[in-house]
């Protein structure tokens, strides 16, 4: 089986008025198949609103099914015995940095998700280091985790569920706070998760860039799953992906124009190394 | 009409353990109609500096003047300055309180002391020019998406018609279509009113395609002030306080190490593509005259 499987899974937000009535609902989530295999780096793109963050809340058990089945590691999230079970293999890193920072010592905010399952104390030091140092935001471990900038806080976050070791790691938009190097650390330590230590990995991005190194893209658009793909074949689909209001990487957007401006530049241009190497044959 | 900040410094908790000095020394000249980007690391002291100009956060030293009037005098009303220096805030979490959207938006010109009606004109006006669809005027903040919070945020600001509008990080979390359009409105206000923009971002491909001029801050102080293609020109000193060029301008920096003659200053794609395109119609023209 795989780590994920979503089968047609619906979530829908209802609204009620005093008396308990329906007012309204909107379907987030709407027939999403989904299967992500033990050790894959998986990218969700769509656009806002399209249900992403309602799908990463699923994984997590934050919200549960409204139709359809997930499995989470194996277990059934609609199950409540699985609850701790999931939870425990499946960490979570929101999109606002704010909500999710607990202690008022970053080191200590970092150790709160081991400490909480039982780690040995020796153990939660040398996981703190290590997250903190892989987020590059170890000389800040005695600091107040509230006074730190945006971007700051969301490297923390990112360290504490590192410090966890979860199988699998959900990441909502982890760089949107982020500089260019904060955004190339985290990338680089969550690529580093996944190689070295097989954990699997969901990211979901609206930064276009960020999508190249996953091995598989999903696309949604109003709830519904509308492609998916390895970056390669999905970045070659620049007039589809416009359409469900994304983009593709600076470099194959220019590829893309130089090719239709008559530079013939092959499809699927991701890097800049690559559109080096290919403008030179052509020069 | 300017924005003179003169040697502004700002101290986080002053004088005790966790004393972190997040401005250092700030002089800056902002003018009237000016379109600028501020860019640097987390923890730059972007958002203190930006907080300074509508008086949400008073320097620890130093001056602040707004068309020449010193906004720390006793008798300045600091309210009306808020509603002139329109702020959108890194986190719209920290802007939306009410119980609708619609209500959120209002409250910036009933504040301003605009009728009832007047401000629900503007906020009409502001909610349709950020692009939120009408199904969520209605609904509570807290049931938005990251990305239509954004966007509601940002109307709540517009609806104050400020005369300079400040917006932190204001693309975060925005999906790419919603980007464009955003900083488009933004281009917009600015080009057809005349609205002075200062925007803080971290995307050097949007700074560069958008901003004249561009201020650098590193360490609470300001490293380079000048326009796009001035301060990116910088790229190696950029990399080493956290940041980065545009990707474009690496990539003609390449091309020309392997000979193809590639605009070195190129800071967008079109600059990029028209560059390359010249360099290879120039070559194309040449190896036909040699044929000849
Ligand atoms: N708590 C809630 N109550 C009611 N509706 C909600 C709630 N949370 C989200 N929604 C709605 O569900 C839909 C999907 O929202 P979701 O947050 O999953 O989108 P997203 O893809 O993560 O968007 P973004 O890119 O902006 O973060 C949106 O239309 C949103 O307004
Ligand atoms: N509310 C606060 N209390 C104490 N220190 C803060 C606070 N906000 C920011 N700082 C500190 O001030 C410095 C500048 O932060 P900030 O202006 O948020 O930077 P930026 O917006 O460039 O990321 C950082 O060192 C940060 O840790
Ligand atoms: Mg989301
Ligand atoms: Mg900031």
């Amino acid at each position: 089986m795989n780590f994920i499987e979503a089968r047609k899974l619906v979530h829908e937000y209802i609204r009620r008025d005093e008396d308990d009535n329906v007012e309204s609902i909107l379907t987030a989530l709407d027939e999403v198949n989904l299967d992500v295999k033990e050790g894959e780096f998986v990218a969700v793109l769509g656009h806002n609103g399209s249900g992403k963050s309602t799908l990463a809340k699923h994984l997590n058990v934050l919200l549960k099914p409204s139709g359809g089945t997930l499995w989470v590691n194996g277990k059934d999230t609609e199950d409540a015995d699985n609850l701790w079970d999931i939870r425990q293999s499946t960490g979570m890193v929101f999109q606002n940095p704010d909500n999710q920072i607990i202690a008022s010592v970053v080191e200590e905010d970092v150790a709160f998700g081991p400490e909480n399952i039982g780690v040995p104390t020796t153990e939660i030091w040398k996981r703190v280091e290590k997250g903190l140092k892989s987020v590059g935001m170890i000389q800040y471990r005695e600091h107040s985790p509230n006074r730190l900038s945006g971007g700051q806080k969301q490297r923390v976050a990112i360290a504490g569920v590192m410090a966890m070791e979860p199988k699998c790691i959900v990441l909502d938009e982890p760089t949107a706070m982020l500089d260019p190097n904060g955004r190339r650390e985290v990338l680089e330590a969550v690529g580093q998760l996944n190689k070295e230590k097989g954990v699997t990995v969901i990211l979901i991005t609206h930064y276009m860039e960020e999508v190249i190194r996953a091995d598989r893209v999903y696309v949604m658009d109003n709830g519904k799953v509308v492609m998916q793909g390895t970056p390669r074949a999905i970045f070659s689909q620049v007039d589809t992906l416009k359409s469900y209001r994304l983009d593709v990487p600076q470099i194959t957007l220019l590829a893309y124009e130089l090719r239709n401006a008559g530079v013939p530049v092959p499809e699927g241009i991701l890097t800049r190394q690559e559109l080096v190497e290919a403008l030179c044959r052509l020069y | 009409m300017s924005i003179i900040l003169d040697k502004v410094n700002y101290v986080y908790s002053e004088k005790t353990a966790y004393e972190i000095q997040a401005l250092k020394n700030i002089n800056l000249k902002i003018n009237d109609g000016e379109f600028i980007g501020i860019i640097g690391h987390t923890g730059s002291g972007k958002s203190t500096l930006i907080q300074h100009l509508n008086g949400l956060v008073k320097a620890s030293s130093g001056g602040i003047y707004y068309n020449g009037q010193d906004i720390y005098d006793d008798d300045y009303e600091l309210k009306e300055l808020r509603g002139k220096v329109g702020l959108v805030f890194q986190y719209p979490e920290h802007q939306l309180f009410e119980t609708t959207v619609f209500a959120d938006v209002c409250f910036g010109p009933r504040n301003r002391g605009f009728s009832r009606k007047d401000a629900e004109l503007k906020a009409f006006t502001a909610l349709r020019s950020v692009r939120l669809a009408e199904d969520y005027w209605y609904r509570s903040p807290f049931e938005l998406s990251g990305g239509q919070k954004r966007r509601a945020a940002i109307a709540g600001v517009l609806a104050m018609e400020p005369e300079v509008l400040v917006l932190d990080e204001p693309t975060a979390g925005l999906d790419p279509k919603g980007r464009d359009e955003i900083l488009d409105l933004v281009a917009k206000l600015h080009r057809e009113r005349q609205m002075t923009v200062i925007l803080v971002s971290h995307s050097m491909e949007d700074v560069a395609k958008y901003v004249q001029r561009l201020i650098v801050m590193n360490h609470g102080s300001v490293l380079y002030d000048g326009t796009p293609v001035e301060v990116f020109a910088h790229y190696r000193e950029l990399e080493e306080v956290g940041l980065a060029a545009p990707q474009v301008t690496y990539l003609m920096h390449e091309l020309r190490k392997r000979g193809i003659p590639a605009n070195g200053v190129a800071t967008t794609l079109e600059e990029a593509k028209q560059s390359i395109l010249q360099a290879f119609s120039q070559k194309h023209a040449m190896s036909q005259i040699r044929e000849l």
